[in-house]
């Protein structure tokens, strides 16, 4: 890309806040090399890193959610530390299980997506509008999820409007579900999900909802290879955000390290993890 | 067959250039100035969604006088321009020396090839590291561009202003410090040494914070704009 002459007419196009479609007209060759990206992970989608399990937890004034920092290849592990939640905007994040590489790219365009719209109009999309907006370029990339590709967000946020948290998931060919109080995408997430549905309780704080997620991560490393527990002799622990009012928060590794040393204590008593009361009330 | 009017090419671009001047002199004045935390923008600008100063980039904010539709176009022309440099490389690369230039290109093509030129002034403004690295630019009609340091001035008032501010201008003022001395100039845009009285409401302030991570542009509302420069209580 050179410096034109002078700006050409598509960037005074009156009207237009898509900055994927302005990069499809201005710039075809970038589109088209994020386009390669997945294709080509796609063609090799054995050989391409894959990211695995992403849960989220609604708690009362907003939403957490965190993911595990293993990528597989195969049998192997491509990488200890790959991030898989991030944010989106100020009151929103996204995390991706599937293709490494897809996904990395389909969450630099939603940032930049988001922001354009931001900027160009002056004021936010709303937190339906941004879910949907995903959709759209889930939709775009429909093709190569035929080919194999599989890269499956997960994306919640703090709804300004409705001053509450919210989750949305997706499947492969853009459609777009909201879900209620927890939910967990990835080769995990069966493991996870049964482990949220016992442990998430209405009217939790934030805390507790962090808690959770990270009970969750474990349960789901506990029974699915390619999900990582935390690496304490290296210090690597789930990556957790916090949404809420105040906007996105990733917690640091001492916060979120002291969780979970508090998990892994626990399990040297328990290692299922807390029990479920039959009768009454948790714990 | 009549023949045209032979107009010698001085003739025509001062024709140009004293159109645009006529059409920007005819707005309300714009102060960018720096000071210790970063830099900042003020407007005379009594509307609050019709803005005179925006957010370019993370690090990048604009300003303008003159023809609002014709700013505007170069407003979001310039988001467009940075958001696909940011995307193509990396954040890092969006500078406001590159927009500045696609910025003045544009002016300059536009005043010497289309029917008008735009009756706009703008200031492209980059927050550095510290205030030497601070870079603002000031780009006029036909595409020139100077590059300034302290404080700059848009407008229809712009040397009256100017004059009052480098006055009393010193480098590493504090925001409040800047904010008070920024409208006191705008107030002056009578000449003569009377000045009129601005209140909150009829000001468009925003800064590009220095230590602020990622995007350092904010928007400061009449509630704080009061609150800096000590009115109200």
């Amino acid at each position: 890309m050179s410096t034109p002459h002078q700006l050409p007419g598509p960037y005074f196009t009156p009207g237009r806040t898509s900055f994927s479609d302005f990069l499809a007209e201005v710039a075809p060759d970038v589109a088209a090399r994020a386009r390669a990206t997945i294709e080509a992970s796609a063609a090799t989608t054995a050989a391409a890193p894959h990211g695995t399990t992403i849960v989220a937890v609604t708690f009362v004034g907003g939403v957490v959610m965190a993911g595990d920092r293993r990528a597989t290849v195969g049998n192997i592990i491509a990488q200890r530390d790959i991030q898989k939640v991030f944010p989106a905007d100020e009151h929103t994040c996204v995390g991706i299980a599937g293709s490494a590489g897809i996904a990395t790219e389909l969450v630099r365009l939603l940032q930049v997506e988001l922001e354009h719209y931001e900027k160009i109009e002056g004021t936010q999309l709303s937190l339906d509008g941004k879910a949907n907006r995903l959709a759209t370029m889930i939709r775009a990339n429909l093709p190569m999820a035929f080919q194999g590709l599989a890269a499956i967000p997960l994306f919640a946020g703090y709804d300004v409007d409705e001053s509450r948290g919210r989750i949305f998931s997706y499947d492969v060919t853009g459609g777009r579900y909201e879900e209620h109080d927890h939910y967990s995408v990835g080769s995990g997430s069966l493991f996870a999900r049964g482990s949220l549905k016992k442990l998430h309780s209405v009217g939790m704080d934030a805390d507790d909802a962090v808690r959770v997620c990270v009970e969750a991560l474990w349960d789901a490393a506990d029974d699915d290879s390619a999900t990582g527990g935390p690496d304490l002799a290296r210090g690597i622990f789930p990556v957790v955000a916090v949404v809420d009012a105040a906007g996105y928060r990733r917690l640091p590794d001492s916060e979120s390290g002291a969780v979970v040393r508090a998990v892994v204590d626990a399990r040297q008593h328990r290692p299922d993890g807390p029990a479920a009361g039959v009768a009454a009330a948790d714990d | 067959m009549s023949m045209p009017f032979y107009v010698s090419p001085e003739q025509l671009m001062k024709d140009r250039a004293d159109f645009a001047r006529k059409g920007i002199a005819r707005g309300r004045s714009v102060v960018v100035m720096q000071h210790a935390e970063g830099i900042l923008f003020v407007a005379e600008n009594p509307s609050t969604s019709l803005h005179k100063i925006s957010e370019i980039y993370d690090r990048i904010a604009f300003a303008a006088v003159g023809k609002y539709n014709e700013f505007e176009n170069l407003r979001v022309a310039g988001v467009r321009l940075a958001d696909l440099r940011g995307y193509s490389y990396d954040r890092r690369d969006v500078t406001g020396r590159g927009l500045a230039n696609a910025y003045a290109q544009t002016l300059g093509t536009i005043f010497t090839t289309e029917p008008k030129p735009y009756e706009v002034e703008i200031v492209v403004a980059e927050v550095g590291a510290d205030a030497e690295s601070d870079q603002v630019f000031r780009l006029t009609y036909d595409g020139s561009v100077a590059d300034e340091h302290g404080v700059a001035v848009m407008g229809g008032s712009s040397d009256v202003i100017g004059g009052y501010l480098a006055e009393r201008y010193a480098d590493g003022l504090t925001l409040a410090e800047a904010l008070t001395l920024a409208v006191d100039g705008l107030s002056r845009d009578g000449g003569s040494g009377e000045s009129r009285t601005l209140g909150s409401d009829q000001l468009e302030v925003a800064v590009l914070e220095r230590h602020r991570p990622r995007r350092s542009f904010r928007r400061i509302r009449a509630r704080e704009i009061d609150e800096l420069l000590g009115v109200g209580a």
